[in-house]
């Protein structure tokens, strides 16, 4: 098992280091320069600008400097709020965004397969219809059309809950639910698909023969089989909630590293682009890293240290 | 083991199932027993409602099918009027099942111990602790080499043949008194087979328990079985000993299966086979079921079901031929040279009588 880390933190570290090439260069591509704002400067006070933060020298120069300070935690610092560094930037805006995803991977994934599985065993009933109903909105409502109903309904139409802005649980609600929606919708349907499956194999009619009632079947032998390919599912539900939180953070206001990543390519900050896309990266890899460790934990039939005859 | 107690009496079963296309008849008035002790095998082709037949006296039928009369009588009770809540203390404890393919019948993620233990845990309410012991015992009895070890294994880690005993152990944990194999060899080859097979007769002696046999295999039954049933279209078509079948078969279905299966005296170079197809069963054709397929149909068999027609005690046959005005026909080759045989047997059969006889005489002087 210790190996087996050590190899895929090894590769996860490569992939990184890869992820960082290319996005430094696609950057450099982007149209303009960080002071394309500032029209009032002269060209000659610009070059001066531009000469300090190092962005006249040739590219795979920059380059090297970059990938030289990453290594040694050095950011850089932002174009555009005034000499920060880039990691105290992130640092001070990172909660925000990881406290949204986390409740909104929980608010989608749980229910999701308590809704999915519910469907199965009511399979072809008012319930089943139900659910199914439910999912396929869930994944046909984009969540930003989703965010601007919630503001308009429950915020401004019945004021349950603070419209946009920061500020203790009550204004991480409809962000949540919003992000919540695609993945709760995508796990309830791929369970619901595993699970009837699951309950259409032999060893479920095996357990019903072994006199186990229902819901004890469905409990002992059919939840945990139809989870396995569940759990692959969440590597790209984690995507999905870091996308979405960028246009969410902006919809709803909310001080977190999406909003701050769109603010960035509009001003072509070029460092804070680099220092979020590394952090998506890192907490992508490192999803994968824990839905794969799971995987080998709930299914015997992968498991890596396993003595094998 | 044998023994005169009937355990089970299915009479009359008629179950249909709903379907899109309409009620499809899947069994059409089934009656058979079931005796303490012995191996009842029901024979006949995919569709013919074997399976249907078993999966009624588990109390399994999906969602669609409909018993449309009849009962299952076990232990004055009807297993067709049971509360679901009844089904499940019969499941496993009084009736259990053995699958047809071991590679799947197994919880992939459940050790195996845990697996063989859950019914025992299920309706006797013994302990964990308690039920892995005695599933250990299970695994030795059923031949599974370095038990000990292999207890916390999963069923991937199991070969096929290995992965069938398990699923034997788990029928058998609760000592059933009736053991459902629903063609428990068809997965596997056949040197496996007869392993299997030699597993099951052995452990019947040991905790005389009663089988039902499902096969479309005659080569299986041969040596399992006492009594055999064989089933066409969602009826049984002649039912009798195992020797009665074999030897003396009346019903032209029977003579069709039986030449259908290689012996070591088939010295044709093609193996005999039953031309066609059976019928729907969303729409039974009127008379017997089987006369578009049989060279010996009579014209009554077109218009009128055939009764059963005694040939013996143990023996009944449905075909038309048995009625005494019937034309006499002669059947296939390999089917008189085994009633030659059966004729012998019962000639040897009456000798050792007689010769039985004459020796009590004898000592009564």
């Amino acid at each position: 098992m210790a190996k087996y880390l050590l190899k895929r933190i090894f590769y996860l570290l490569l992939t990184l280091f890869i992820v960082i090439t290319v996005t430094f260069f696609l950057m450099k591509l982007l149209p303009g320069t960080p002071l394309q704002n500032q029209q009032k400067l002269s060209p000659a006070q610009q070059h001066l600008i531009l000469k300090q933060y190092g962005l006249t020298k040739p590219v795979w120069q920059q380059y090297l400097i970059y990938v030289g300070g990453v290594f040694q935690g050095n950011f850089g610092t932002s174009f555009q709020f005034s000499d920060q560094p880039v990691s105290y930037l992130i640092s001070s805006r990172i909660g925000p965004s990881l406290l949204l995803g986390i409740q909104a991977m929980i608010l989608g994934v749980i229910p999701g397969i308590l809704v999915g599985a519910l469907g199965a065993i009511k399979k072809n009933t008012w319930v089943d219809t139900t659910t199914t109903i439910v999912s396929i909105l869930g994944i046909s409502i984009p969540s930003f059309v989703l965010a601007v109903l919630l503001q308009y309904f429950v915020g401004l139409k019945l004021h349950l809950l603070p419209i946009a802005d920061w500020g203790g649980f009550a204004y991480t609600v409809l962000p949540t639910i919003a992000l919540a929606a695609s993945p709760f919708a995508d796990t309830a349907r791929f369970t619901r698909t595993e699970m009837v499956d699951v309950l259409n194999s032999d060893y479920i009619e095996l357990a019903t023969a072994k006199g186990l009632s229902k819901w004890g079947v469905i409990y002992h032998h059919a939840l945990r089989n139809s989870l396995i390919p569940v759990v692959t599912i969440i590597g790209p539900l984690a995507v999905n909630i870091m996308t979405g939180s960028m246009v969410i953070e902006n919809i709803f206001s909310i001080p977190g590293i999406g909003e701050q990543f769109v603010k960035s390519i509009l001003t072509n900050d070029y460092p804070t682009i680099m220092a979020v896309t590394i952090v998506y990266s890192v907490m992508l890899m490192v999803v994968l890293l824990i839905t794969d460790i799971v995987y080998g934990i709930i299914d015997p039939r992968i498991r890596i240290s396993g003595k094998s005859n | 083991m044998q023994s005169n107690e009937t355990i089970l009496a299915v009479n009359h079963l008629k179950i249909n199932f709903n379907t899109y296309a309409g009620k499809v008849k899947a069994i059409r008035d089934v009656s058979f027993d079931l005796k303490k002790g012995e191996t009842l095998a029901i024979v006949g082709e995919s569709g013919s409602g074997k399976t249907v037949t078993t999966r009624s006296i588990m109390g399994m039928l999906a969602n669609n099918a409909v018993v449309d009369g009849g009962n299952i009588q076990f232990h004055d009770k009807d297993v067709l009027k049971m509360s679901e809540r009844e089904l499940e203390n019969l499941r496993g404890a009084q009736i259990a099942q053995i699958f047809q393919d071991p590679m799947t019948s197994l919880d992939p993620t459940m050790r195996i111990g845990r697996q063989i233990a859950e019914p025992l845990m299920i309706h006797k309410g013994v302990k964990k602790e308690k039920a892995m012991a005695q599933a250990l015992e299970m695994m030795k009895l059923v031949g599974i080499t370095d038990a000990e070890n292999r207890i916390n294994d999963y069923p991937h880690q199991f070969s096929g043949g290995m992965r069938q005993r398990i699923v034997i152990a788990i029928a058998l944990i609760n000592y059933p008194e009736i053991l459902i194999a629903d063609e428990p060899t068809t997965a596997l080859d056949v040197t496996i087979q007869a392993q299997i097979l030699n597993l099951m007769r052995e452990l019947q002696d040991k905790i005389s328990t009663s089988i039902i046999f499902i096969t479309h295999d005659l080569g299986v039954v041969a040596g399992m079985a006492d009594r055999v049933a064989v089933m066409y279209a969602g009826k049984i078509v002649e039912y009798g000993t195992v020797d009665e079948i074999f030897y003396n078969p009346k019903h032209p279905y029977t003579w069709g299966l039986l030449s259908s299966m290689p012996t070591l005296d088939t010295n044709s170079a093609e193996l005999a086979s039953i031309p066609g197809t059976p019928p729907d069963l969303l729409d039974p054709p009127k008379g017997d079921a089987f006369a578009p397929r049989n060279p010996y149909a009579l014209k009554i068999d077109t218009e009128q079901e055939p009764p059963f027609f005694k040939v013996s005690d143990t023996h009944y046959a449905a075909t038309w031929l048995l009625h005494p005005d019937a034309p006499k026909v002669t059947p296939p080759d390999q089917i008189i040279k085994r009633q030659e045989k059966f004729a012998e047997m019962q000639k040897a059969a009456l000798a050792k009588a007689q010769h039985h006889q004459i020796e009590e005489e004898e000592e009564q002087q």
